[in-house]
Parts: C-alpha cells; structure tokens; sequence
C-alpha cells in the first residue's frame, strides 16, 4: 500500500517536471527565435518586442532554477510573468490584425509594431508565434501546477 | 542525475541550432550579395561618384557611406592607410548612403564643395569634426558650416550650389543603387565587385590583399 503510494507520488512529480521542462523548451526556443530574428536576420524589434522580450527572457533561467533541484514552486514565480508577457504578445496581435486602431499603438518612434516584418504561410507572424509560445507556456505550467497541487 | 543529461543535451541541441541556423544564414546572404553585386554592377559604380587614386588602378574600392556615420568615419584612415600603402594600386569610389535622418543635407554641402573642387578637404573636415555637429548621431546643417571655413571655399556659392536638384539627383540615385544592392548599413564596401563576407576591418583588408595579389599573378 506504502509503496504504491510512494511510486504513484513519484511519478506525479516525474509528471511535474517534465511539464516544466517542456515549457522551459519552449521559453528557449522562442528567446533563441527572438535572437535569430533581432541578431541575426537584423529585424529591428519594435517597443511591444521589446515588452515581450522583458518577459520571455528570464523564464530561460528562472524555470531551471526550479528544475534542479526540483522545486515545483518556481511555477508561482514564473507565471506571473508568462501571464504578463501574453498580455503584450495579445495586445500586439491585435494590433497587427488591425483590430485594435492605430491611435493608441504605443510605438511612436523606430520600428511601427503595427509593420508585419515576417509572414509564413499567409498568416504566421512573430507577434503570433511569441502568443503562441507564451500560451504554451502558461498552458504547460498551470498543467504542472494543478498536477503537483492534486 | 537523467534529468541533467536530458536538460543539458536539449540546451545543447538548441544552442548547436541556433549556430549553424546562424552559419546557414550567414553564408547564405553572402552569397546573396555576391550575386547581387554580379549581376548588377551598374549599380556599383557610377559615372558621378567622387573617386580617389589612380584611374585605371587594378583594384577598385566601392564604399558605400554616411558623413554622419561614426564606423566610416573611423574606417576612412585605414582606407588611407591600405592605399598609401600600394600606391596607384588602389582607387577609392565613394557612393552615398545618408541612412541617419538629415544625413543627405550634409551629403548635399559636401557635393557642392566638390564643385569647387575641395570634396576630399571638405569631407576629411567633416569627419574630423563629426561629434560636434552631429551630436547624439543627429546631424544638425547648422553646425556644419563651421567646419567649412578655412578650407579656401566659397560658403556663399556653396550655399547656392547645395540645392541643386542634380545633387538630389546624385543622391536618389545612389540610394537606389543601395537598395538593389541590399546595402543596409555604412560603412559597406565592395573590392573589385566583391562584397565583404562579414563586417569588420580584417575581411576588409583580406579581400583587398586577395585582389592585390590576384594581380600581381596576372
């Protein structure tokens, strides 16, 4: 009975950190992007980039902390700046897609955020990829948080 | 400890990614730019740029520059330098890419000092005393003049001169051939129709010593 307990215990946590893992994945990928795109392919990133950047970043580091050793809380202090983070990418999809006007599009000086630099498909765009990737995130880590909570 | 060989093989993997995309697309705009410059070498050099060494000199520098630019700027010496050291070898071809905001006004003094024949005194003033008039990488004209006199020119007629429309003829036309040549930087330099493979001044001064010596042999 113990030992049943013990093993379906470990296996929830295995669970746990493999969801943090993947959303660690997914938070290098989409910085690595971001470098590929600024550095790289020289796009110049826009204010909203910018924002999102700020929030994207740090989860590169911030949820391997919790990974080793595992610490299930690095959750609690990763979402709130996923969750921020997909505010702005949100916010900037709109704003490409034109549902938000352009009067109150924060970006006065530089790169307009409202310019569509990269199209794939007809339809992918960097604002779309970055709320995809932090909705992937959010999704994975609420995932992990409900899990290891049970 | 699987853990850690997992997380350190995916950063692994996504850092090994990253450089060869990088390498990938590195090598691949080069050799973009390579044929670019092939196939369009009206675009590299105009009957109209200003122009320095010998005429029939075997290898031919087209820079691509910003008055305003501080790289230039630092890079101009060391031109001076490569061709002072191979004379008559080397002839410099100077297009212009006012990329900062106000650049081409600048551009446009420097055009008209060229007609009274003072362009590489009046551009070797400008770029001495560019912290000063284009304070923050903003050129202000204002501040310009001053750095005119005493060169022997007429800031009267040059005054005149700048506004002709054949310098914004000169201008448009070299950024038009910025553009077809996907020069999207200054300094960005071309020897003997070659673009550099990557920016710096050793690949500068390696694809000017490969043309030298490609001469030499011939």
């Amino acid at each position: 009975m113990n030992t049943t307990r013990f093993s379906a215990g470990m296996r929830n946590e295995t669970t746990t950190w493999s969801l943090i893992f993947a959303a660690w994945l997914v938070a290098s990928i989409s910085t690595l992007g971001a470098l590929f795109f600024g550095e790289v392919m020289q796009i110049p990133p826009c204010v909203l980039c910018w924002h999102q950047r700020i929030f994207m970043f740090p989860l590169v580091l911030i949820l391997p902390i919790g990974l080793f050793p595992f610490d299930r809380k690095v959750v609690r202090y990763a979402l709130p700046l996923a969750g921020i983070g997909w505010l702005f990418a949100v916010f900037h999809v709109l704003l490409v897609a034109g549902v938000i006007p352009e009067s109150i599009k924060p970006c006065t000086q530089g790169v307009p955020c409202s310019q569509t630099v990269i199209e794939w498909f007809g339809f992918v765009t960097i604002p779309l990829l970055s709320a995809v990737a932090f909705s992937a995130v959010i999704a994975l880590l609420v995932l992990a948080y409900s899990r290891s909570s049970k | 400890m699987n853990r850690k060989v997992l997380f350190i093989a995916a950063a692994v993997v996504l850092l090994l990614v990253f450089l060869v995309g990088t390498l990938a697309y590195k090598s691949e705009k080069t050799s973009q730019s390579v044929q670019l410059a092939e196939r369009s070498p009206a675009n590299l050099v105009r009957m109209h740029s200003p122009t320095i060494g010998k005429q029939d000199a075997p290898v031919v520098i087209v820079e691509f520059f910003d008055p305003a630019c501080e790289t230039c700027r630092e890079f101009y010496p060391l031109v001076k330098m490569m061709m002072a050291a191979n004379p008559d070898r080397i002839r410099l071809v100077l297009r212009y890419a006012p990329f900062h905001k106000g650049s081409d006004k600048v551009v446009s003094m420097l055009e008209a000092a060229r007609k009274q024949g003072k362009f590489w005194p009046a551009l070797e003033a400008l770029l001495a005393g560019q912290t000063d008039w284009a304070p923050h990488h903003t050129p202000q004209v204002g501040l310009v003049w001053r750095h005119l006199e005493g060169l022997g020119l007429n800031l009267e007629q040059l005054r005149v001169d700048m506004t002709a429309p054949e310098i914004a003829r000169v201008i448009a036309q070299d950024l038009e051939d910025a553009r077809a040549l996907n020069v999207t930087m200054t300094p960005e330099y071309f020897v003997n129709g070659k673009p550099l493979p990557s920016f710096g001044y050793a690949p500068l001064k390696k694809l000017v010593d490969d043309a030298l010596n490609e001469v030499h042999r011939r």
